[in-house]
């Protein structure tokens, strides 16, 4: 698997509890068997990913997000702030500038616009990057702080440090958050490949058609995995079959394997079509992507 | 009136299908919101009849208007976003990235720049089979779920339980701990935790446990599919009697709930026997908790 761009796979779904993550750690550790693979969580607000690994942490550094700081000793009260916040983060109270960090976009209009300054951009912690090694495998997460509501600054600044560290490792598999709305977006905006997790139920369907909406409106390349095959009914893979959606994998319904999950442990060692499926996941990956060349 | 919100932290705990539960025994008294308005399933098990609907406006957007640019490129100098770029010579905004902070607007030498409101979903207003109402939501593919939409969906649900007289409201929450969950939580008066006995499921039962303690609100536990790992389990139990959380009750892996599902019914139409007697037992309990 040489002279290849580095490939950038995203795994998300609609519903939550698909999958997502028993997909991506799976995935990741499989490929790490052979070769150097980057698996990052982007679900910041829950990442589940790093539970079933165990490595050496290498970096640790905590994620900002720019907000405005007043100072009042440069400001003339001239009303320009609050008038440009279109968050109605930067309010004045009589002779008082308030800022709300929380509804703060950190778009700068404030502080750029302030004719006295009185507005500087200053750092507030939103979360924290981990990067641990386990051989052939790094793995990235971020984790929002408590209390801190917007996810996307944080997915976004993960993304930047996973170019910047492991611009060039030939596999990067980012497991995103469930849903469709911005962090979703973010998540997945620059993946080459979308692989949507979902399960074979009204649910699972329900979601999943909106997770095919998201994609299409992001004109990312998709498949899908259903998990759990062999519940509920199969009108997921009548509506695949309608949609011309390729469907890459099934992973059977087993007790086994959420017993496997609910531990923390990887399964797909124990189920010999568990790692075929991976195997077959990962080819139409590099197929879909490269056009043919391997 | 008393307002009692199922979270889960972790998505596929089962939260849906046992807020359609209690929705179903709680009957006429009990408005429901569906609060999970990136992937709202309610709707498939209580049959809504999409009674009333109305676009749902939230933020806005840039359009830059090609007559008037001069393509000084000012605007892509201010915008934080990356959401403006030049395609074919012309400055465009792509609306996916844009987050309606206006910057550009304003800095626009030609004012050829305006920002639209952003279509942000539907919400609706429906008559349920439970004999009640349920106020509901779609948001838009990859619109901004800041909450907004959430808190509409809430608050017209609290205006319709107060003026219809109604005992409660019961809200199914977003999963996470971002702003759709603090905007489903924000006045509440108990909080049921539905979670699953697996490293996950306990993860993140602990970081929206977290979310919920800043707002003081009582809390229950249901775990759900708990005979999977008794060990996890255990951990669960120990972990909600140290945080004084009501362990309200086990649940087994059961694929009835699934079947009940494929169907469009409440598990307390499809089961008649032990589950059935639970969630009746709980529901009582949850309704009793809340108004303590």
């Amino acid at each position: 698997m040489t002279d290849r761009k580095p490939l950038k796979i995203a795994i998300a779904s609609g519903k939550g509890g698909t999958g997502k993550t028993t997909l991506s750690t799976n995935l990741a550790a499989y490929i790490a068997e052979q070769e150097e693979v980057v698996l990052v969580d982007l679900d910041v607000e829950e990442p589940n990913s790093g539970l079933f690994f165990k490595g050496e942490l290498i970096h640790e550094e905590a994620i900002f997000k720019m907000i405005p700081q007043w100072d009042e000793t440069k400001c003339t009260l001239c009303g320009i702030c609050p008038k440009v916040c279109n968050y109605h983060a930067v309010i004045q109270i009589g002779p008082t500038i308030l800022v709300f960090p929380e509804l703060c976009h950190s778009c700068y209009a404030c502080s750029d616009l302030c004719p006295t300054a009185a507005l500087p951009m200053i750092p507030k912690k939103t979360g924290t990057l981990r990067d641990f090694g386990i051989g052939n495998l790094h793995f990235v997460e971020s984790l929002l702080d408590i209390g801190e509501a917007q996810a996307v600054p944080l997915i976004s600044k993960t993304k930047k440090y996973v170019a910047a560290n492991y611009g060039n490792v030939s596999i990067t598999i980012f497991d995103s958050p469930p849903g469709t709305s911005c962090p979703v977006m973010e998540a997945t905006k620059h993946a080459d490949f979308v692989i949507l997790v979902t399960e074979p139920t009204p649910f699972g369907l329900h979601d999943l058609s909106l997770a095919v909406e998201t994609m299409r409106a992001l004109a990312r390349p998709f498949g899908v995995v259903i998990n759990r095959y062999g519940i509920g009914n199969d009108e997921v893979i009548m509506y695949c079959r309608e949609e011309n959606i390729p469907v890459l994998a099934k992973i059977p319904n087993n007790r086994k394997i959420a017993e496997l999950y609910s531990s923390g442990k990887l399964m797909y060692r124990d189920f010999p079509e568990v790692e075929n499926s991976l195997s077959d996941i990962l080819e139409y990956c590099v197929k879909e992507v490269k056009g043919g060349i391997a | 009136m008393r307002e009692i919100v199922v979270i889960s932290g972790k998505g596929g705990t089962g939260k849906t299908s046992i807020t359609a539960a209690f929705a179903m025994l709680g009957g006429a008294d009990v408005v429901v919101a569906d609060c999970d308005v990136d992937a709202a399933d309610m709707h498939l098990l209580m049959h809504p009849d999409y009674n009333f609907a109305e676009d749902f406006y939230s933020g806005e957007v840039a359009y830059i208007d090609q007559s008037n640019c001069i393509r000084c490129g000012k605007c892509v100098d201010v915008c934080h976003f990356d959401a403006i770029s030049v395609k074919n010579k012309l400055f465009v905004v792509d609306p996916i990235s844009c987050e309606g902070c206006g910057y550009c607007a304003r800095v626009c030498p030609t004012k050829t720049i305006v920002n639209n409101d952003r279509l942000a979903g539907k919400w609706f207003i429906s008559k349920i089979k439970s004999g009640s109402i349920m106020v509901h939501a779609r948001l838009g593919i990859g619109a901004d779920n800041s909450g907004k939409l959430v808190a509409k969906v809430k608050n017209e649900a609290k205006e319709i339980a107060l003026e219809e007289r109604k005992g409660f409201i019961l809200v199914d929450g977003s999963p996470g701990i971002g702003c759709p969950v603090v905007s489903s939580l924000s006045g509440a008066n108990f909080v049921v935790l539905v979670t699953e006995p697996s490293v996950s499921g306990l993860h993140d039962l602990k970081r929206v446990y977290e979310l919920v303690k800043k707002f003081k609100i009582k809390a229950g536990c249901i775990i759900n599919k708990a005979d999977v790992n008794p060990g996890k389990c255990a951990e669960i139990v120990q972990f909600l009697s140290e945080n004084d959380i009501v362990h309200l009750t086990d649940l087994p892996y059961d694929e009835n709930f699934t079947k009940a599902m494929v169907l469009g019914q409440t598990m307390v139409e499809y089961d008649h026997g032990v589950l059935k007697a639970i969630l009746t037992k709980i529901w009582e309990k949850v309704k009793q908790l809340s108004s303590g």
